[in-house]
């Protein structure tokens, strides 16, 4: 199997704070794999350079093989970047915002037929196909997380990467992104994502790599879920179809 | 009306008026998506220099100030890059330092004056000369060239630059066109507004059209209709009352603006309302109280 990304011995700092302190991450073809960690571990900072956008001050990273240099590909990397809201100081509807994830693909070309279909295809993988026409600013948060994945989506991608993507998300909408990024995941995407909790997300991760203060301290399995999540009852089933109650653990 | 059509100043000021209404929104509204609204503020005092350079050297002061401005967004621009550190206060030199140095070669020149000065400051329709026209309506189509051609990726990089970066657009180069079409678009407007009340014509109609827009290309569309209609009507009422033209187009997009905002409360109440009751019942509560423990009573 080759690697889509390939980080070697990065270091990175934040001013004169070293983030990255030699971390080696391989992420595989059609692999899902969980960056975790507590707040300031450098799981941001890591996929961050992955992408470009914190230079490493040290070691090197590759995507598909290529040093990152050298890497033009963009259309085949969706990102999804950690933010809580989607919208800016203009008013823009779900389908301008999502429309913009396609232009690694279009580039300073109009989009065509097959492009306009993409942008709706993703909206409607996110489920806010009824909402494509409507202001960001009048969804929730869960829908503002919806609409920048959809966003990363829209450029067809083999890669995934999100920080982040379920912070502040509604149960509903952690529902629909986790059967999202299972359909990717079918459909032979590979993922890389930065998560405070495995949560809804568990059953599809194959891999989690665990970092404490810039280094790598587990790169296997999953953790186990420990204290309420490991409760019985606690269990992750999904999707949940549109009529059946939602399950807490506590009352089913 | 006639009269003021066949007055061959009011045919200039009046065309100057008309790009001015176009350009101004047009370029303003990615300053406004930015958050940088005041960036024109910014661009207007440094023109100050380039005007007053004009003068010094008996040449045209647009193409000069258009010079000078280019130059001075560039570098505001390159501050945004690297200077993370007190960027506010080189922003501050740059201002005052190209509004004192403009205030300082029109003074030095033969041809300042109190009255000169005033004119480039807060606008003039009479002073508007046929090689402005030229120069207006070549600048005003770089304008309209770079702000409807390229919608796509300006908007991309104005609404989530980090983003952009990772689509592979040449992010920083677009930066730089925003910058630079920024600065042409205040020297556009620089005759008809003045260069202290530019960054009004940027930020006003924007502001007032997306009171009542929810997608970025009503609000684009909308804005420079607004933009148009002040400018027009600002001018008219100038030549007819002997009030500043630059005053008197601020006034009225102010005015566009209070209205529109009165007229929105009521209609996002409305959406908000609708909105609300939709969501309502979508979210019921599935949760049922099992029936054995719902029939038992309850002690207290």
């Amino acid at each position: 199997m080759d690697p889509v990304i390939s980080l070697r011995e990065a270091q990175a700092t934040l001013g004169s704070r070293p983030v990255l302190r030699g971390i080696d991450l391989t992420v595989h073809r059609g692999e899902v794999v969980a960056l975790l960690g507590a707040n300031g571990s450098g799981k941001s900072t890591a996929v961050r350079s992955v992408i470009g956008q914190v230079p490493l001050s040290g070691g090197s990273v590759e995507l598909f093989g290529k040093p990152l240099k050298r890497f033009k590909d963009w259309g085949r990397v969706g990102y999804v970047p950690q933010r809580t809201t989607a919208s800016s100081g203009v008013p823009a509807t779900v389908r301008e915002v999502v429309a913009s994830g396609r232009l690694s693909r279009s580039k300073f070309r109009l989009p065509s037929k097959a492009d306009r279909a993409a942008v709706d295809g993703a909206i409607e993988l996110v489920g806010l196909a009824d909402r494509a026409k409507d202001s960001v600013n009048a969804l929730s948060g869960g829908q503002h997380q919806r609409v920048l994945i959809a966003r990363a989506l829209a450029a067809d991608p083999e890669l995934l990467i999100m920080d982040e993507p379920m912070a502040g998300v509604d149960i509903a909408s952690q529902e629909i992104l986790a059967t999202t990024l299972r359909a990717q995941v079918e459909r032979g995407a590979t993922v890389l994502l930065v998560l405070h909790e495995l949560g809804p997300l568990e059953p599809l991760i194959d891999r989690a790599v665990v970092l404490r203060d810039g280094c790598c301290v587990h790169d296997g399995p999953p953790p186990k879920a420990v204290g309420q999540h490991a409760l019985p009852g606690h269990d992750h089933v999904h999707p949940h179809s549109a009529n059946e109650p939602i399950r807490t653990g506590l009352l089913t | 009306m006639m009269e003021l059509l066949q007055n061959p100043f009011m045919q200039r000021a009046l065309i100057a008026a008309v790009l001015v209404g176009i350009t101004a929104p047009a370029i303003g509204i990615y300053l406004v998506q930015r958050r940088q609204a005041l960036m024109g503020d910014g661009i207007g005092h440094v023109a100050m220099t380039g005007v007053g350079l004009g003068f010094l050297l008996s040449t045209n002061p647009i193409w000069m100030a258009t010079l000078v401005s280019v130059v001075g967004a560039v570098v505001m621009e390159l501050i945004r890059w690297y200077g993370k550190t007190r960027g506010d206060i080189a922003l501050a030199m740059l201002f005052y330092g190209g509004m004192a140095g403009g205030v300082m070669l029109i003074n030095l020149s033969d041809a300042g004056s109190n009255a000169n000065l005033t004119s480039f400051l807060f606008g003039s329709l009479s002073s508007v000369s046929d090689a402005d026209v030229t120069a207006i309506v070549l600048l005003a189509a770089f304008v309209v060239l770079v702000t409807v051609g390229l919608r796509r990726q300006l908007f991309a990089i104005s609404q989530d630059e980090e983003f952009a970066r990772v689509t592979g657009l040449p992010v920083r180069v677009l930066n730089l066109l925003i910058a630079v079409t920024a600065a042409v678009t205040v020297t556009v407007a620089m005759r008809v507004v003045g260069l202290l009340l530019v960054s009004a014509l940027m930020v006003v109609p924007v502001a007032a059209a997306q009171q009542i827009t929810r997608s970025f290309k009503v609000t684009f569309v909308l804005a420079v209709a607004i933009g148009t209609a002040v400018t027009l009507s600002g001018t008219v009422t100038s030549y007819y009352q002997d009030v500043p033209p630059g005053a008197t187009i601020v006034l009225m997009a102010i005015g566009v603006f209070v209205v529109l905002t009165a007229l929105a409360t009521p209609l996002a109440r409305r959406r908000a309302r609708a909105l609300q009751a939709a969501e309502e019942a979508e979210a019921a509560c599935t949760l049922r109280v099992p029936e054995a423990r719902a029939g038992d009573e309850v002690k207290v």
